[in-house]
């Protein structure tokens, strides 16, 4: 049912825990069957320095945020808020169609830290 | 690698004993059972035979013994059948929340049939209180289904009970004792059910066979129309080598009594309290006394099922999960909902069930490499303070 790109990220998952004095935090929970996912990220001259995600959910939400962590870790704010579902899942060497909507989860918590660390970041600055 | 199946409600190993006698069957003895000729006859005689040995295993008479494709199709001759047969008492059924889909599905699909539905609740046991049963039951009620033992948490609901109080009614009863057969004792008679579906692949018997029990005197309609075998209830030439394997099953069912039981009970016990004992945060589910041997049921909290089952697979044990996403309609099992069960602690569901082959050490292992699996997918979750 999954690829081996998968298994091998659901068993060995990258970034995973928590940042302390994290910059950004996002976190999302999943309509469709009750997961959440929780990325934190530190941010450094707009480039993403640091990320760690924590995932309630399946092997395919897993392996979903791990991949997500190794693609976004060292890219500038812009280019990691490109990031989609489909590139997440793309990575992974593709999910089971029903299991698609968890990489959805990765790509919205990512957004949601970018847009905590951007509203954090405007207040520190005004 | 190592591998130890711990998912026998999901089904059970055929046994080689069983196979040894169906294995004549599959090519040397192909003979159509209803052709004269003598080998024609013989087989006739073997299917007999095994037709015996099932109603001795549920306490009933061979002429009340129908062979079916399996559990799932017992279940609809038995709600479909009886239902509609019988429609001239009303066209009211009642089941409960946590039945197979076999049976709930089925109810259901009576509906668009004109039959009106009534799921009863159950208690956060899973079981079925004879007070809700009476509260629901009306003149009009011509069919009440309700299972023996649940699937997902092993529970037994007192039938013999829900039973009477649907004949004071003048109702039929059915019930699914598909993982109740091989398990515990079934006696048809004892219940005083009307109909009673049974699986052979639960009790290490071939798989698409199994039969529904009819009481005699029981008006039913048949779903199959056809060649008019199994005494015209279910036309279709007989799965001849699967019905001599079923016979055997039941058989040894019988043969081995309670001396199953009583060893699946001992393992049992050591698996859940070991998990007790290393795991903490855990729900386990289920009537704690008035539940089949062999099925532990247990919510781990913070976690989820399917990647439980995976990390499991890894080392070589398979389960089964009631957790959304294990299934394919991410969806959390229905039992557990109806047992008043939280989606969130639905989620870290995990089923152990035992069989016959299972040994100590099959458990020891399992208490072994579960501790450290839950605990590292309890590590990556948002939910988990130890983690933070
Ligand atoms: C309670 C119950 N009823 C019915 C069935 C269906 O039986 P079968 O697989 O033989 O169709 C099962 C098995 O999955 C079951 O556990
Ligand atoms: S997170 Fe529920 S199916 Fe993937």
């Amino acid at each position: 049912m999954y690829s081996e790109k998968v298994m091998e990220h659901f068993l060995n998952p990258r970034n995973t825990g928590t940042i302390t004095n994290a910059d950004g935090v996002g976190e999302v929970g999943n309509a469709s069957c009750g997961d959440i996912m929780h990325i934190e990220i530190k941010v450094n001259n707009d480039v993403i320095e640091d990320i760690k995600f924590q995932t309630f959910g399946c092997a395919a939400a897993i392996a979903s945020s791990s991949m997500l962590t190794e693609l976004v870790k060292g890219k500038s704010l812009a280019e990691a808020e490109k990031i989609t579902n489909k590139s997440v899942a793309e990575a992974l060497g593709g999910l089971p169609p029903v299991k698609m909507h968890c990489s959805n989860l990765a790509a919205d918590a990512l957004r949601k830290a970018i847009e905590d660390y951007r509203r954090k970041f405007a207040k520190e600055g005004a | 690698m190592r591998t130890v199946y711990l998912d026998h409600n999901a089904t059970t190993p055929l046994d080689p004993e069983v196979y040894k006698v169906m294995e004549p069957f599959i090519v040397e003895n192909f003979y159509n059972p209803s052709s004269v000729y003598s080998r024609s006859r013989k087989v006739r005689e073997k299917v007999e035979e095994a037709r015996a040995k099932v109603a001795s295993l549920l306490n009933a008479s061979p002429e009340e013994i129908i062979f079916t494709s399996g559990g799932t199709e017992a279940n609809n001759q038995a709600i479909i059948g009886g239902a509609k047969a019988n429609a001239g008492k009303g066209r009211h059924i009642i089941t409960s929340a946590a039945e197979h889909h076999a049976v709930l599905d089925t109810c259901l699909r009576m509906e668009k049939e004109g039959f009106e539905v009534t799921v009863l609740p159950v208690d956060e046991y899973g079981r079925v209180l004879p007070e809700t049963l009476e509260k629901a039951i009306r003149t009009e009620t011509v069919l009440v289904s309700i299972m023996y033992a649940n699937n997902e948490v092993g529970t037994i609901n007192d039938i013999k009970t829900l039973a009477e109080i649907a004949h004071k009614n003048g109702s039929l009863f059915h019930t699914d004792a598909v993982q109740a057969a091989g398990k515990i004792k079934v006696d048809v008679k004892d219940l005083g059910v009307d109909m009673l579906s049974v699986s052979a692949h639960k009790l290490y018997g071939p798989k698409g066979i199994g039969c529904l029990y009819v009481k005699k005197g029981t008006k039913i309609e048949s779903l199959l129309t056809g060649g008019g075998q199994e005494n015209k209830m279910r036309a279709g030439t007989e799965n001849v080598p699967a019905i001599i394997g079923f016979g055997r099953a039941a058989e040894l069912t019988i043969e081995r009594g309670t001396e199953l039981e009583n060893h699946i009970k001992d393992l049992e016990k050591i698996l859940r309290e070991g998990i007790k004992e290393r795991i903490p945060d855990i729900i386990f589910t289920g009537h704690p006394e008035e539940r089949i041997p062999g099925c532990v049921s247990v919510c781990f909290k913070y976690i989820e099922g399917e990647s439980m089952l995976l990390l499991l697979d890894q080392r070589g044990i398979m389960a089964s999960s009631g957790s959304a996403c294990s299934s394919k309609s991410l969806k959390a099992s229905h039992v557990l909902l109806a047992m008043g069960i939280s989606h969130e602690i639905a989620h870290g569901s995990l089923r152990l069930s035992l069989g016959k082959d299972n040994r100590m050490e099959d458990v020891e292992y399992l208490l072994e490499v579960l501790p450290p699996i839950v605990e590292k997918l309890r590590l990556i979750s948002p939910l988990y303070q130890g983690g933070r």
